[in-house]
């Protein structure tokens, strides 16, 4: 494998959540990102990670969460599957809204297209599959999801 | 690096100093656990110092909120100190600076307590 591009497949546990924050990080790094956007990209993947282990696996262990990281000529695209049941995009609230800002959760796909420069979400019946994009020198976009 | 609690009483108020990484796990389970005890001892007017916590996810933030309210909801008040930049930003674009009291002077956030 191209050091360019990571793979693996790991256990649905709060360790894959570490270690999707710490190879994000460092792949940034290697990507020539700032330091801030370095952490940014990590914390969009540390809670990209947490659905997956959290929400999508719900810690089953008979159930794996697959990270690809993929250094590009101009940025870094990170895709996380799951094998969850698959996200219900519409029943997640917005955590701006008046009445969810004392909520204590739901906020995590919020930071993740506030961090990166393009988010799509694919669910499906077989899990999620998250892809995550950020340019090395922002877009036009840059701080906004450009889909999902 | 993770999450290390201590408090102290200066003037009535419970400071409580957190240092390092709130976060799903461990983190987020202190500091629950820490304002929980604080509650069933009686201390309701509570001082969270951020000043060491150098990172602090969603799952870190909802461990706020639901401090927040758990004390609001015992009739006391929990406030922040000295939040580093991370931890203002993500207040920020969350839109909860405006739902907390946010303080950066120790002294005057403690007298800013109702008596």
């Amino acid at each position: 494998m191209s050091e360019n591009r990571v793979s693996y497949t790991l256990d649905s546990t709060l360790d894959t959540v570490n270690s999707a924050e710490a190879t994000a990080s460092e792949m940034a790094t290697k990507a020539g990102f700032a330091d801030e956007d370095v952490m940014k990209i990590a914390m969009a993947v540390r809670e990209a990670a947490v659905n997956a282990v959290l929400h999508g696996n719900a810690y089953d262990p008979g159930k794996k969460v697959t990270l690809d990281f993929e250094r590009t000529g101009d940025g870094l695209v990170i895709t996380i599957r799951d094998q969850g049941k698959g996200i219900d995009l519409n029943a997640i609230p917005d955590p701006l809204a008046p009445e969810n800002l004392l909520k204590t959760s739901g906020r995590g796909i919020f930071l993740i297209r506030s961090f990166m420069d393009e988010v799509e979400i694919n669910p499906s019946q077989a899990g999620t599959e998250i892809k995550l994009i950020k340019h090395v020198h922002g877009s036009a976009v840059d701080g906004k999801e450009a889909s999902q | 690096m993770t999450m290390k609690s201590s408090t102290r009483q200066v003037d009535g108020v419970t400071i409580v100093d957190l240092s390092g990484r709130i976060t799903l796990g461990e983190g987020s389970i202190i500091l629950r656990d820490t304002v929980r005890d604080l509650i069933g001892k009686g201390n309701k007017k509570i001082l969270l110092n951020l000043g060491d916590v150098n990172y602090i996810d969603s799952s870190g933030i909802g461990e706020l909120v639901s401090a927040f309210t758990t004390v609001r909801n015992q009739g006391g008040e929990l406030k922040l100190l000295n939040l580093t930049k991370k931890v203002h930003d993500l207040l920020q674009i969350t839109k909860l600076y405006t739902v907390f009291d946010v303080k950066d002077d120790e002294t005057a956030a403690v007298k800013s307590f109702n008596k």
